[in-house]
């Protein structure tokens, strides 16, 4: 898993510090050439991992790398589903059977309807199942060596104590599309009691990390311990809590947690790109030389 | 322990049952709900006792409390049932579609003692709160003005009755599901109007309910308020609320996110500057234990739970604030239905 990786929530409208922004971002971007600008400029710089919800515009930023493999020939997208907005939305406007319907092809859906309770264990994965399925179908050719479950699915099926559909996911990224299965959450501690319980060690997951503690649920101390101990591969995000922290002191914070493998971040701009990727490097390269570190400290 | 049982398990009530099932002082100890599909699906995974009919499950299931999250037309049975089986009672926005029935509910929860609440999380949402603190505390002078707004994509092309948020009769409808979140989150920075000058229903899509709310109200100060709300704007990913409130000495524009405040010369106050001031939902709002979809809804079971356990009809959102937020829904549809 490469340590820096490229996230999407600017190219879609999603600011969690400002409505007036994230809306203005979704005007800036609001065709599939104006995102791929940016994603050549983080490429250019050596990004080479755009972590990504299935919005049906990123459907159309893996027709364009799929087009061009000697324009971008070790893009890899890290998909991470689903694009909950678009079945929160549904749910809402004609109920869950018929949202499953839409979205889930062939059937499944009549046959829980109808199915023998004792069937049903089976079909909650196959249905599962389905819903990746399709959602994988745009990245179909495309490098996607890893596949997330968004936070508020993860988050949903560990209040719902249906741990064992995580376990199912990871199975059927990897027999599937040959990929490891990621884990987004807001609750990262209870996450990884949960994955280990269903047979998940060292899982990859992606949480907030951020020094002050913004949507880390369980509380600084326990992330801190729980990266400490190495029980998981742990992608960073929120670092910059939305613009709450400046972004030296946010990155070289979270640079310096004991445990942290990898960090997403978006920007608009390759400016803000290359300074952002400069400040990651730099915070880990001066992790890289403990020794010094500790003797200058004495 | 206190045991929990869940009726309804839609979208509200699932989400529900997540934030429930993951806090340790609580045991989900039944749900029910009419479609077979899902209680069978939930009883198969998570063990959970299942209950196609209610009553049975209040009556068999030794609850200490209930959620009810069914289509607003049935609030009013549910409550009542659990209530005067001296359950403490949870209920989604808004109470009932008959604001007397919500004043019922309110009075029987009072004199039963029982912790009573209504889903109106925008409450509990940082931001918000520290809006209406300012204004409690004058820090904008005598408002004269609050604007309140909520858009979002959720009906966005015609079609039928699929579900019962598309059927006036069953609590359907712009204005019970969009704009009482509106009009309740005004009621809490400005206490309820006294009258409502004008109010439209529009509908853009939708056959039986409407798809937009426009309506203007006055408060018992002299203040205006302007309700605007449309869940058919597809230029909103999501649902978005703001209140923008204006008085002599500054104005407040705040949504979940952040809270603006322009202040005169002279009317600063402790961490508020002349000009403007910006505080983000980073560092309003208190963590939660387990967090889905927002600190809010997690927030509010928190503190419903408190109350339970303190045993006190006392707290935020209480059936009798919802009955106030119910009355200005009532007048609203009388209002737009005659399309004055």
């Amino acid at each position: 898993m490469d340590r820096i990786l490229f996230g999407d929530n600017q190219f879609f409208g999603v600011n969690h510090m400002s409505e007036e922004k994230a809306r203005a971002q979704a005007m800036k971007f609001r065709d599939t050439r104006s995102i791929m600008r940016v994603l050549d400029a983080a490429y250019d710089e050596g990004i080479k991992v755009f972590m990504c919800t299935t919005h049906d515009r990123v459907g159309e930023v893996a027709d364009i790398v799929r087009a061009h493999p000697k324009r971008y020939p070790d893009f890899e997208f890290y998909p991470c589903m689903p694009y909950a907005h678009k079945y929160a939305n549904s749910v809402g406007e004609v109920g869950i059977l018929e949202t499953l319907r839409r979205f889930a092809p062939g059937g499944v859906v009549e046959t829980i309807v109808k199915g023998a309770v004792s069937a049903l264990t089976q079909d909650l994965v196959r249905l599962m199942e389905l819903l990746v399925d399709a959602e994988m179908k745009r990245f179909r050719g495309a490098r996607t060596p890893i596949v997330f479950v968004q936070n508020v699915v993860t988050d949903l099926v560990l209040g719902l104590k249906l741990d064992h559909v995580l376990a199912s996911f990871a199975a059927h990224v990897r027999e599937r599309y040959a990929a490891e299965a990621g884990f987004i959450t807001m609750n990262l501690p209870l996450l990884v009691d949960r994955l280990e319980r269903v047979g998940i060690t060292n899982p990859i997951v992606c949480a907030n990390i951020n020094k002050i503690g913004f949507r880390m649920s369980g509380g600084v101390d326990a992330y801190r311990e729980l990266l400490r101990s190495r029980r998981c591969r742990a992608i960073a995000m929120s670092v910059l809590a939305s613009g709450a922290i400046p972004p030296r002191e946010a990155i070289e914070w979270v640079c310096g947690l004991e445990g942290v493998h990898s960090i997403v971040f978006g920007a608009s701009s390759q400016e803000n790109i290359r300074q952002t990727k400069a400040l990651i490097e730099s915070a880990w390269d001066l992790r890289s030389a403990p020794g010094l570190r500790r003797s200058a400290a004495e | 322990m206190t045991r929990v049982g869940l009726i309804g398990a839609g979208k509200m009530g699932i989400s529900h049952c997540a934030i429930l099932g993951a806090n340790p002082r609580l045991s989900v100890a039944a749900v029910c709900d009419s479609t077979t599909y899902l209680t069978s699906a939930l009883r198969k995974h998570t063990g959970i006792p299942t209950f196609k009919d209610y009553r049975k499950m209040i009556d068999e299931a030794q609850l200490d409390c209930v959620f009810v999250a069914t289509p607003t037309s049935t609030h009013f049975d549910a409550a009542r049932y659990a209530l005067e089986r001296k359950l403490h009672v949870f209920v989604e926005k808004p109470l009932c579609l008959d604001p007397a029935q919500s004043k019922d509910l309110a009075e029987l929860a009072r004199s039963e003692r029982r912790a009573n609440q209504v889903g109106y999380h925008n409450r509990f949402i940082g931001t918000f709160r520290e809006a209406r603190r300012l204004v409690q505390a004058g820090a904008l002078g005598e408002v004269y003005h609050v604007g309140g707004s909520a858009f979002g994509q959720v009906v966005t092309r015609p079609k039928t009755g699929l579900t019962w948020r598309s059927r006036k009769a069953e609590g359907g409808g712009c204005l019970h599901d969009y704009a009482s979140h509106v009009v309740d989150l005004m009621n809490f920075v400005m206490g309820p109007p006294e009258q409502v000058l004008a109010a439209q229903l529009l509908s853009i899509h939708s056959k039986d309910v409407e798809d937009a709310v426009y309506a203007q109200f006055r408060y018992p100060s002299g203040a205006v308020g302007q309700l605007e709300t449309n869940w058919s704007d597809e230029t909103y990913r999501k649902m978005s609320t703001t209140l923008v409130v204006t008085g002599p000495k500054g104005k407040i524009i705040v949504d979940r996110q952040e809270l603006r405040i322009h202040l005169r010369p002279g009317a600063e106050l402790e961490g508020y500057a002349a000009g403007w001031t910006i505080r983000y939902i980073t560092d309003l709002q208190a963590p939660v234990a387990f967090y889905l979809r927002g600190e809010e809804y997690s927030a509010q079971i928190d503190a419903f739970v408190e109350a339970v356990e303190r045993g006190t009809a006392e707290h935020e959102n209480s059936f009798a604030s919802a009955y106030q937020t119910d009355l200005v829904i009532d007048i609203i549809q009388k209002a737009g239905r005659r399309g004055s």
